[in-house]
């Protein structure tokens, strides 16, 4: 089965009347401004990591079509599980630099009210946020509203035992559940042919749900087929997963070397293949992007990136004393021991 | 404490190595992008930094004029160290930095210790028992008592919370030391006692420092030598091979030769004293060579200087003087990178260890007729498994992969790969 692809890599637009889009300049500049955005939020964010800024940081570069293109096909009260690169869509759901970046300051345990985005906080366990959106989703069913849910994982989360519960579960009991995995091709160091023997859609297919494989640097693809597959589910059709095939164009975090598991020639090949450049490629060929559009949305990039650095300077120092006093009732030897061992830590920082 | 918020520097600031990588407590300045009196805006890279995970590209927090490098290429910088002083525009150099402002995530203390991950001492309480007045352990541990006959209820718990330890156990089941038996006289009728020395001593001295210096990988490759088989003996009856021994051994050196020309950085030695790799630009081959007196390995000087007759004559005249235990020192030291043959001794492959101070070691095994598929039939074929060992800490996987499987081409393929050098 091929990716459903309506925008070549170099920019040509071929219609797919199973998928139909109506492709307008609207659509395509608030594509365009909105991953140009993300990628430069996410570029300042890996700098504020460099510069020990942040103690982590996991980059979403050249996954923007995936997110963008999906996230925006959805209601904005449906309610998101992401993983934890899901950079690009939280944007679309208005949250700030601030609210994304504190968790990786230290600052706070999550960086946000999931409830007022409809935008769950990141899991960094492995596909735990498969059966958290299973669950929520079985909650909707019993609800009887016209909400549906949908949940971010990748290529490495779906070798996990709990991703596989979930799709059987989810099939099983019909939820209105959309499975959005990006198989951005690397799990961490492991390539996604040591993985799995069977494509994840048709892996997919065995549990019983409604599956579909996308191009997943298409943001015109990607945004068709999760709309048409969210209405279905909308309707009543049951769970369905859709496989964006993408390209992690950096480290899996901050801590990762790339250089040491995948080749040059590798990187290459998938930046040719960029979502941004892709997209870009179409408007400048239709007339629909001119130097002022590009002005603008460079401004708005500047701003975005001088934004985030201000949060994140601004975070100023936290006190983490309170995690030796969340969990037990009563103080245990061990734990104070390991309470005044952490404030003697902080003391001994230089400032 | 003020939070900067602003880029642009109204006084000198240092820039101190951050932890990039989740606990990593220093890195090495491996390359400068910027100098004294550059002027940088934040974001441009001002030094690439290798950690114990990655090379990195810090990016600089401020905008302004570098007005010092306080560390040099090469040097090993704790974190938090201050790296570079980076000052407004038109700043005097060198002067005097402000304590930097705000508290950046992942900087160690101000003094040693307090991030080193702290263990407890064990502190033995005898037999603790637990609230409930029972021995406290986990059932793994119950059960290795168990095993070993241990009475749980006897033996002191270092755990936490008075837990006995495996730890515990196995200290518990050691038998007491005895005073061992006084042996001066005793008649020892079933061992023979031979002193060590001489070669025997070296061997045993080089084998032991290069098997616990460097890391050793071996790997392996079984290659259709037909074609070389045939080409020894078109070359055994050519006279320009007259005096010389014409085996596979030194068609395996020829291919040996061509690989380490082809990948130097094979060809190399590790100097853990200067923290330096030395990649040699002669190729001295070392020929592992059984004499009456033990192993020794004379090596020919400048092996990829000879054409296939004078190394024929070399190795020949080599082994030979070796053999007869005349061998000058000269012959025995400044090897680069050896072979090994074992197939002379009927056996397939083995797993070499280096000749000290050598990246690499190849070993020929036997050449035995062996069903192989040639041709997409199945045909007896001359076949020879190659081994190759490469001290990890200069060689990685791809490239002695590359350089074994180089060998193996051209033996596979003599006259063609041969031609072509």
């Amino acid at each position: 089965m091929e990716p459903v692809q309506l925008l070549s890599p170099d920019g040509t637009f071929t219609p797919d009347p199973a998928w139909p889009l109506e492709v307008t300049p609207q659509l395509c500049r608030d594509f365009y401004r909105r991953m140009v955005l993300a990628r430069r939020f996410d570029d300042e964010a890996l700098a504020l990591q460099r510069q020990g800024e942040l103690g982590l940081w996991l980059q979403s570069r050249g996954q923007e079509a995936a997110q963008v293109g999906s996230i925006l096909a959805l209601r904005d009260t449906d309610y998101v599980f992401p993983s934890y690169r899901e950079q690009a869509a939280a944007l679309c759901r208005g949250l700030t630099p601030a609210e994304l970046l504190v968790q990786w300051r230290g600052n706070a345990l999550s960086g946000w009210d999931p409830a007022r985005y409809r935008f769950h906080i990141y899991t960094l366990v492995l596909a735990a946020q498969l059966p958290h959106a299973t669950g929520y989703a079985m909650g909707v069913q019993r609800d009887g509203t016209d909400e549906i849910v949908a949940v971010y994982f990748g290529d490495g989360a779906s070798s996990e035992g709990e991703a596989n519960e979930a799709f059987n579960w989810a099939a099983a009991a019909g939820v209105p559940l959309l499975f959005f995995c990006q198989n951005n091709h690397w799990a961490i160091s492991t390539p996604t042919h040591i993985q799995m023997r069977a494509p994840l859609h048709q892996r997919a297919r065995g549990f019983g749900l409604d599956a579909h494989v996308v191009d997943g640097n298409d943001v015109l693809a990607v945004h068709a087929v999760t709309r048409a597959v969210a209405e279905q589910i909308r309707a009543g059709g049951g769970p369905a997963l859709i496989e964006a095939v993408t390209y992690r164009m950096a480290g899996h975090s901050t801590s990762d070397d790339p250089t040491r598991y995948r080749t040059a020639s590798e990187l290459d090949s998938w930046q040719a293949r960029d979502p941004i450049a892709r997209l870009e490629s179409l408007m400048v060929a239709q007339g629909w992007i001119d130097e002022e559009l590009r002005a603008q949305i460079a401004r708005e990039s500047d701003a975005l990136a001088e934004e985030t650095r201000r949060v994140c300077r601004e975070f100023g120092p936290v006190d983490m004393t309170g995690m030796f006093s969340a969990v037990l009732a009563q103080q245990s030897p061990l734990l104070a021991e390991e309470r005044r061992r952490h404030e003697a830590l902080v003391v001994s920082y230089a400032d | 404490m003020t939070a900067v918020t602003q880029t642009v520097l109204e006084s000198v600031q240092q820039f101190r190595l951050p932890d990039v990588g989740e606990g990593l407590e220093e890195a090495t300045i491996v390359s400068w992008r910027v100098g004294v009196g550059d002027r940088v805006t934040h974001n441009q890279v001002l030094v690439e930094i290798e950690t114990a995970k990655s090379l990195v590209e810090l990016p600089s927090p401020f905008d302004g004029v570098v007005t010092e490098l306080l560390a040099a290429e090469g040097e090993t910088v704790k974190v938090g160290t201050p790296i570079i002083s980076v000052g407004p525009e038109a700043a005097p150099p060198a002067s005097q930095p402000e304590p930097t402002p705000s508290v950046l995530v992942g900087y160690g203390p101000a003094g040693d210790g307090g991030r080193r991950r702290r263990r407890r001492r064990p502190t033995a309480s005898p037999a603790h028992p637990g609230l409930d007045g029972r021995v406290r352990a986990k059932p793994p541990v119950r059960k290795l008592a168990r095993d070993l006959g241990v009475d749980l209820a006897t033996v002191p718990a270092t755990g936490p919370h008075g837990t006995i330890t495996r730890e515990d156990v196995e200290r518990a089941a050691a038998p007491a030391p005895v005073e061992a038996p006084a042996l001066v006289g005793a008649p020892e009728p079933d061992v023979t006692r031979i002193p060590a020395s001489g070669v025997r001593k070296a061997t045993a001295a080089a084998m032991v420092k290069s098997a616990f210096t460097a890391p050793h990988v071996t790997e392996f490759l079984t290659v259709d030598v037909t074609r070389s088989v045939k080409l020894v003996e078109e070359l055994r009856a050519a006279p320009a091979y007259a005096g010389s021994k014409v085996t596979m051994l030194l068609l395996a050196a020829r291919a040996l030769i061509a690989a380490a020309k082809e990948f130097p950085d094979v060809n190399a030695s590790w100097d853990d004293t200067a923290g330096e790799i030395v990649r040699h630009e002669r190729v001295n081959l070392g020929i592992a060579a059984a004499t009456p007196r033990g192993l020794v390995v004379p090596s020919v000087k400048d092996a990829g200087s000879l054409t296939l007759p004078q190394l024929a004559a070399a190795i020949t005249e080599l082994v030979q003087t070796a053999r007869e235990g005349r061998a000058a020192p000269r012959d025995l030291t400044g090897g680069t990178i050896t072979l090994t043959n074992i197939g002379v001794f009927g056996v397939d492959a083995g797993t070499p260890i280096l000749n000290p101070g050598e990246a690499a070691i190849l070993c020929l095994g036997q050449v035995r007729r062996t069903p192989w598929e040639h041709k997409g039939r199945i045909a007896l074929r001359w076949t020879t498994q190659l081994a190759l060992s490469f001290d990890h800490r200069l060689v990685d996987g791809e490239l002695g992969s590359r350089v074994l499987a180089r060998v193996g081409a051209i033996l596979e393929r003599p006259k063609w790969e041969l031609m072509q050098l």
